[in-house]
């Protein structure tokens, strides 16, 4: 056993563990705590097989900014947990037998399933990964040269998903005070003093 | 494929497999919490992923791997709308069950 199986095994039993603790866990803070193992495992896992800009996109993206995000709002929500996990165990057995039966599936399809001895030839790569070059460097080549146009929408559907999130949660409050700079460079001399003529030996 | 002997593509689907498959079994046990579900549905494209990058690199092909980077994209923008709803969502019904989403009576 090499040091790479070794690891493959342990990034991989961890993702899988991490993930069913991910679904099995009773307080959803520890659920995204599993799915920061699973996301970490995974990318343990893409190093593993030479993606290393891959790896380190699901380490920054995914632990950085997505599970980061479920953490706030999980915490952020005062949500009885308890009360939405009822109906936990009646689920349980359907939950386990669709799952079952999927993966049996997905088992005998990828059992019986072989690359065709030709196959691999007669395929060419649409972008076959280059032999000198690191990976970071190679993707990069690719994604602002032969890409760059779904690069382009990618960074598009991110502006809108955040203009999204920030419409969907803006609010304005009533009765809060603001600065309305317009009104207070509009504000005339005559309608901000008044003069009073006051007789002496009075008040106001 | 790579350089660890007797790891090959089957390996590396069995895992992305057993990741989907733990998704769909979250996604069926806890129906009541969106916010479960929504992890649930990040495990999966983690697994889709997984199958990507197995395939790349198992064809030398880096197709895979750009594709990995727009499903990322696009679990990262679903992420967000999906929680910025939930939060909306709780703020006017002060819930997240489920079966309280019947406010448009769909």
């Amino acid at each position: 056993m090499t040091v790479a199986t070794i690891a493959f095994y342990l990034f991989a039993c961890s993702a899988i563990a991490a993930g069913l603790l991910t679904v099995l866990a009773r307080n959803p803070v520890h659920s995204v705590l599993w799915l920061i193992l699973a996301f970490f495992s995974c990318s343990g896992l893409f190093v593993l097989v030479g993606a290393e800009f891959v790896a380190m996109l699901l380490a920054i993206v995914y632990v950085g900014a997505v599970a980061v995000l479920f953490l706030f709002v999980v915490m952020m929500l005062d949500v009885d947990f308890a009360e939405l996990r009822a109906g936990f165990s009646d689920y349980l057995p359907v939950g386990v037998l669709i799952g079952l039966v999927l993966l049996i599936q997905l088992g005998l399809v990828a059992g019986s399933w072989v690359f065709a001895d030709a196959a691999p030839q007669l395929r060419t790569a649409v972008a076959p990964i280059p032999a000198d070059v690191e990976n970071t460097r190679a993707l990069g080549r690719l994604i602002y040269t032969d890409y760059v146009l779904l690069f382009q929408l990618a960074g598009m559907v991110l502006l809108v998903a955040m203009i999204g999130a920030i419409v969907l949660t803006l609010r304005h409050k009533p009765g809060v005070k603001r600065q309305s700079v317009i009104d207070q460079m509009h504000r005339e001399r005559h309608e901000a003093v008044e003069l009073k003529d006051i007789k002496p030996g009075q008040g106001i | 494929m790579d350089s660890a002997a007797g790891i090959g593509l089957e390996h590396y689907l069995t895992v992305g497999a057993i990741l989907f498959v733990t998704g769909i079994f979250g996604i069926f046990l806890n129906r009541k919490n969106i916010i479960i579900i929504l992890m649930s549905i990040e495990l999966m494209l983690l697994a889709v992923n997984i199958n990507f990058v197995a395939f790349s690199a198992h064809l030398g092909d880096l197709a895979g791997q750009i594709f990995t980077l727009f499903v990322l994209t696009v679990a990262a923008a679903e992420a967000a709308i999906g929680l910025a709803i939930l939060v909306c969502f709780f703020r006017n019904r002060g819930s997240i069950a489920v079966e309280d989403v019947n406010m448009m009576k769909g």
